[in-house]
């Protein structure tokens, strides 16, 4: 079949009108609604985490009272998880990239795909209503029965993150029936790129583990308007049941926060080290043992709350069992450089600064999940570093590495690689100092979620606020320099990188249906041992890096 | 959608997808997930169902006798005579026959009528002796700690079903109206097996929710 | 022994706590070390094969057995380990020895009481004797809180619907933080006391006096350390501003607009009803969140937070 008429044209120019993108079914288009979200809701997160480490900066008080305090880390708690990690890789990259990466022309059900932006967008309407209306101040893990006696508007956010888990559920289904059913021709399954591995994992995860999280708000929903006492200890209910609940999806969730980016590391560390993955399939199996062991960990979120030491037991012996499959990623993904040809550009920066905070996420991990050890950092700033580690370290890191890799095929443009270097670096430092801090704060017994302290934790704290400040500086930089370049001039080649997967073969950016020509499988996605390719992104600048000459 | 390559493809086959054998098979795979969804849903309630009736065995043994396990049995009969009869209309649109494929789906709504109507019955008896969920309890004929929790697990066990049978009844509503329009045909008639599939599911769930409910003890 | 801390940790000031640190040190070195070898070879490899030539065709080699079961055993082997310490720990932590003293814990918003067997009550203070076991048995009379003293590594929820059990034994006299671990509301970052650990002799001294009225005190004296002890203090100032709870500057024998819009006469009734029924009567401006102090204050002690009321006058 052929598209002449619109070879020359990409998705963003044709069609054309603000009604051809809200009606669109392109899963690019629907990618890029999505990114517009995420992006929307981590400033809106981030702003609230600055203001709040702001507050911290002293015991007493500086911006806001307590109430307003605990208001603000849940709220920024939520929005980060709910309405930005979770989605941010799958749905807005991933949507934009899956069937580029499988040679497809749409996901499976492309209207299905345009509801779940819909849906998103409804869902996060409901949590943004929650804070015009008394906002929340549960945490985002909204125990019961603080959560169900609390006045705040529970109901309004709960009943958003319960619509946002159907979004969430569309995404994960579409993506597995595509990567079932609607691969290229030749594409067998160890043939797909490492990020379809991931998302694959992660898309089981969303199916299986959110209903349980659906139906646990649906319950404190009704505990709330009618007192059906499920969760109420005063009616015979039992409020550590819901902990098991909301923990059944909540723990498999982090794993769909992680494996995503896990993903995308795959793919930067073998683009630019232009060497075929070291350890394929042992990568894209531990996805899946990943996947599966998630869930059965739950309890480790829980082991001072009162339950059965042969269930602390088991789910500590299971928890360390995430660390084998995640380890081994992490050192295939370091033989990958062994014997490649590296370039450091932006998205292996990224990639490596993952590496490094993964790493000190994980094995922090691993601490939390001694038994002994975790009675006495649980629900301390250790537990808040360790998350931030495997969250910001890990996710977000993975995810600009994912954005700075695959921004020119999205728009055809290129950001300045000079000022995205000097940002890196400051996302690196002012990460450290705020996060690593907290590692110390909380070893040392300093409870989470306080609004003022003992004065000994004070020095920690006022660092700990000053590299929150020094990441937002970055933060605000690198949207100056994203959002400039789409004034650049330059217009970018179709394979920047000189990588391998399908989706650097169309145009950047890719014309409407994808490919000019159904694409058939070539060549497998890391084969640099019998390719040699040169990223055309040199070619245009006449050898030398673009970065240094903006 | 692009209408450019309509004539390479039949008219019910999307754009992007190869064949037509290719589209039926995402559809089937799609529908068994979102049915997967559906049992973890409702498995979260089941959990709760165990853990309410490990903690107070006796309180649920009694508290069941205030269900009729007639109408219960008779609401068993009814879905599962429905799910035969979608079954049958599946079959029947199979061989083409558009009539009776539309006779049998108006038959299994019909019966879905029946099921909420019985339902209907048995909740309004409950609320007027007050065995209702959580707080507004106030019957006092069960003897046991916390009876209210067995109606609270009743009522949105049995509520949840209710609404997907109401979805169910407007999912096959709309079937009947694309029987009627001359939507399928014996080659195409995917969308009628995959709400074909969602009927059983709901029946599946009440044969769980029958014997859990009704015949404790 | 160790008793000043570490970089990371605070003093071991309880039987347990050495093991818990020891599990810690075998973690945190082991995870250095591969952070190290990691590190390492990352920074040699990016710097020995850094790309020299566009277009240059790279080794295919993608496995190598012995290097793939190397990663995968030890890692299994080393995290074995750590699994079968924490969970020794873990029911060390978790069974009280036979001889230990027991105190009953109430978690409230936002304080801590105790109960001694032998009748003494005390707010956020727990006093313990030093070398000998103690055993809590905690609940919660709203929602959940967490019962946790740094120094003793020890933590435990506290819930509103069953006892939980928490044990330590301290090894020093002195006094710690007690914070509590799980959020709870506005106050959960107030819900602070301390352990005080005495000596052998001074404990059972105590014991005999405690919540007793010192000698030479006048009713309000004794109110006032009341006012402190039994943490009136986290929801009343007596300088006129208003916390949670109305200030007591000025209170006694002025009018009080409640909630229904009746005004009310501050009393010595009144103010002994605010006390033991705080929900009957509501004051206007604030939420129902004063918990009720039946069985917690004995009537001399309320007679003496009443005088204690009478004499803040500007
Ligand atoms: C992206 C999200 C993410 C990821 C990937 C992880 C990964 C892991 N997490 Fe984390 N975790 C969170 C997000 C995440 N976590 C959040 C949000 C919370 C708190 C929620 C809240 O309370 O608000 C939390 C809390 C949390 C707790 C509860 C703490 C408490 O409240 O007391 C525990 C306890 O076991 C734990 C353990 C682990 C483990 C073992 C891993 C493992 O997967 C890590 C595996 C990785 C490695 C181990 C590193 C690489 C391995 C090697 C280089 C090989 C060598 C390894 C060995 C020798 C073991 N996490
Ligand atoms: C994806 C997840 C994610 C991410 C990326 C972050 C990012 C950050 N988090 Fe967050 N955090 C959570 C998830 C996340 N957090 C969760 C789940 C909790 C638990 C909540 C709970 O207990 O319920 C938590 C809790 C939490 C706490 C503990 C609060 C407490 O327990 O009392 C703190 C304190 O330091 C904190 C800080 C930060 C900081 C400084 C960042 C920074 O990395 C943010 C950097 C980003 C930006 C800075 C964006 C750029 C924006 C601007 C540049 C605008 C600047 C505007 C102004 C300064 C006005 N977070
Ligand atoms: C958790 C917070 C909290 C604590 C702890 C607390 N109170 Fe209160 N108290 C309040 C609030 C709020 C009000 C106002 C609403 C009401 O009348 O109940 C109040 C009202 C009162 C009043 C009536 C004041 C007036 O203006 O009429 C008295 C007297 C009082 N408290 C005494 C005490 C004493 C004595 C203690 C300690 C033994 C104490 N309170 C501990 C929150 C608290
Ligand atoms: Cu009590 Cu936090
Ligand atoms: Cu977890």
């Amino acid at each position: 079949m052929s598209h002449d008429s619109t070879a020359a044209l990409s998705y963003l120019q044709e069609p054309k009108g603000l009604k051809s993108w809200l009606l669109t079914v392109d899963h690019k288009r629907i990618g890029i609604m999505y990114l517009c979200a995420i992006m929307f809701f981590f400033f809106v997160g981030g702003a609230l985490a600055v203001i709040l480490r702001t507050e911290l900066l002293r015991p007493e008080r500086i911006l806001m009272d307590a109430d307003t305090y605990n208001q603000f880390f849940t709220l920024h708690g939520a929005i980060m998880i709910f309405l930005f990690i979770i989605p941010s890789i799958p749905a807005a990259l991933g949507n934009f990239l899956l069937p580029l990466m499988v040679g497809a022309k749409d996901v499976a059900f492309p209207r299905l795909n345009l509801a779940s932006w819909y849906v998103y967008v409804f869902g996060a309407l409901f949590c943004l209503y929650s804070i015009i209306s008394g906002a929340v101040d549960t945490g985002w893990t909204f125990y019961a029965p603080y959560s169900t006696t609390t006045s705040t508007s529970v109901i309004s956010m709960t009943l958003g993150v319960f619509i946002l888990g159907f979004s969430s559920i569309f995404t994960g289904l579409n993506f597995i029936v595509t990567i079932h059913k609607l691969r290229m021709p030749g594409m067998t399954w160890f043939k797909m790129p490492l990020m379809v591995w991931g998302l694959y994992a992660t898309a089981i995860i969303q199916v299986l583990a959110t209903p349980v999280l659906a139906i646990t708000l649906v319950l404190l929903i009704m505990e709330r308007l009618m007192g059906v006492g499920i969760f109420d200890p005063a009616m015979g209910g039992d409020p550590v049941l819901f902990q098991h609940f909301f923990w059944f999806y909540s723990h498999p969730a982090v794993y769909i926060m992680i494996l995503p980016g896990m993903g995308i590391i795959s793919e930067v560390i073998s683009t630019f080290s232009h060497r075929k993955i070291f350890g394929y399939k042992a990568i894209a199996y531990s996805s899946l043992g990943i996947a599966f062991v998630s869930f059965l960990v739950w309890g480790h979120h829980m082991f001072t709350s009162g339950q059965s030491e042969i269930a602390a037991m088991i789910f500590s012996f299971l928890t360390f069992f995430v660390g084998i499959p995640s380890g081994i990623k992490v050192f295939n993904w370091v033989t990958t450089l062994y014997k490649g040809s590296i370039s450091l550009e932006t998205p292996m920066i990224y990639a490596l600064m993952f590496l490094f905070l993964f790493m000190i996420g994980g094995f922090t991990g691993i601490m939390l999940g001694a038994l002994a050890l975790d009675v006495h950092l649980h629900d301390t700033y250790f537990v808040v570093a360790h998350f931030h580690y495997v969250m910001m370290g890990g996710t977000v890191m993975a995810f600009l590495a994912g954005i700075h890799y695959w921004w020119p095929k999205m728009f055809g443009k290129m950001y300045s690689e000079r000022w995205a270097k000097v940002v890196a670096v400051i996302i690196f430092v002012g990460f450290n100092m705020t996060f690593f801090t907290q590692f110390i704060l909380g070893a040392k017994g300093m409870p989470r979620r306080y609004y003022t302290y003992l004065d000994q934790y004070q020095p920690l704290h006022g660092f700990s606020s000053v590299g929150a400040w020094v990441l937002g500086a970055g933060f605000m930089i690198m949207a100056v320099y994203f959002i400039a370049s789409f004034w650049s001039k330059r217009k970018v080649g179709d394979n920047p990188w000189g990588a391998l997967t399908a989706e650097w073969e169309t145009s950047s950016p890719p014309p409407q249906h994808n490919f000019l020509t159904d694409p058939v499988f070539k060549h497998g996605p890391y084969d640099y041992d019998k390719i040699a390719v040169v990223g055309d992104y040199y070619k245009q600048s006449g050898g030398t890096k673009m970065a240094e000459k903006i | 959608m692009s209408t450019t390559h309509a004539d390479a493809h039949p008219k019910f086959l999307q754009h992007h997808f190869g064949t037509a054998f290719q589209q039926q098979e995402s559809s089937k795979l799609g529908m068994w997930l979102f049915l997967l969804t559906e049992v973890l849903f409702f498995g979260g309630l089941f959990c709760a169902y165990a853990v309410f009736n490990a903690w107070y065995p006796e309180t649920f043994v009694n508290a069941h006798k205030a269900l009729s396990w007639q109408l219960g049995g008779l609401n068993t009969m009814v879905l599962i005579i429905s799910s035969v009869t979608v079954a049958l209309a599946i079959r029947s649109m199979q061989l083409g026959k558009k009539k009776l494929t539309f006779n049998l789906l108006a038959i299994t709504v019909l019966l879905a009528f029946v099921f909420l109507v019985i339902k209907y019955f048995e909740y309004s008896h409950k609320i007027h002796l007050g065995q209702l969920p959580g707080n507004l309890y106030t019957y006092t004929g069960i003897e046991g700690t916390n009876p209210h929790l067995f109606f609270s697990v009743y009522f949105m066990l049995t509520g949840l079903h209710g609404v997907h049978v109401v979805a169910g009844i407007i999912a096959i509503s709309w079937m009947m109206y694309r029987v009627h329009r001359g939507d399928f045909s014996a080659e195409y008639y995917t969308p009628i097996e995959m709400t074909g599939l969602y009927w059983h599911l709901v029946d599946l769930v009440w044969i769980f929710l029958f014997p859990m409910l009704y015949l404790i003890g | 022994m160790d008793t000043t801390g570490t970089f990371f940790l605070p003093p071991q000031n309880s039987t347990v706590a050495s093991d818990i640190d020891f599990l810690w040190d075998f973690i945190y070195w082991a995870s250095a070390a591969f952070f190290v070898i990691l590190g390492v070879a990352i920074f040699y490899f990016i710097i020995r094969y850094r790309r020299r030539r566009q277009g240059e065709l790279t080794t295919g080699v993608a496995h190598n057995l012995p290097l793939e079961i190397a990663w995968t055993v030890i890692p299994t082997i080393l995290i074995f380990f750590v699994f079968v310490w924490g969970f020794k720990g873990y029911m060390k932590l978790h069974i009280a020895p036979g001889d230990s003293m027991e105190v009953k814990v109430t978690g409230q918003k936002w304080f801590w009481s105790f109960q001694y067997p032998e009748g003494a009550s005390t707010v956020n203070e727990l006093v313990v004797p030093v070398d000998k076991p103690v055993k809590l048995l905690m609940s919660s009379v709203d929602v959940i809180h967490s019962f946790y003293v740094p120094n003793f590594r020890v933590k435990m929820d506290v819930l509103p619907n069953r006892y939980t059990e928490l044990w330590f034994e301290a090894t020093a006299v002195g006094d710690y933080d007690l914070l509590c671990t799980e959020y709870c509301g506005k106050g959960h970052s107030e819900m602070i006391g301390k352990v005080r650990v005495l000596g052998e002799r001074e404990f059972n001294e105590w014991l005999e006096s405690a919540g007793g009225m010192g000698e030479g005190m006048t009713p309000a004296e004794y109110g006032a350390q009341l006012f402190k002890s039994k943490a009136c203090n986290t929801c009343h100032s007596i300088d006129g501003s208003k916390v949670v709870g109305p200030s007591f500057l000025n209170l006694y024998n002025t009018q009080q607009m409640l909630t229904n819009g009746q005004p009310v006469m501050a009393d010595e009734n009144y103010l002994r009803e605010s006390i033991l029924n705080p929900q009957a009567k509501l004051v206007a401006g604030y939420d129902p969140v004063m918990p009720s102090y039946q069985g917690v204050l004995k009537d001399q002690q309320i007679d003496a937070l009443i005088a204690y009321i009478k004499s803040l006058k500007e």
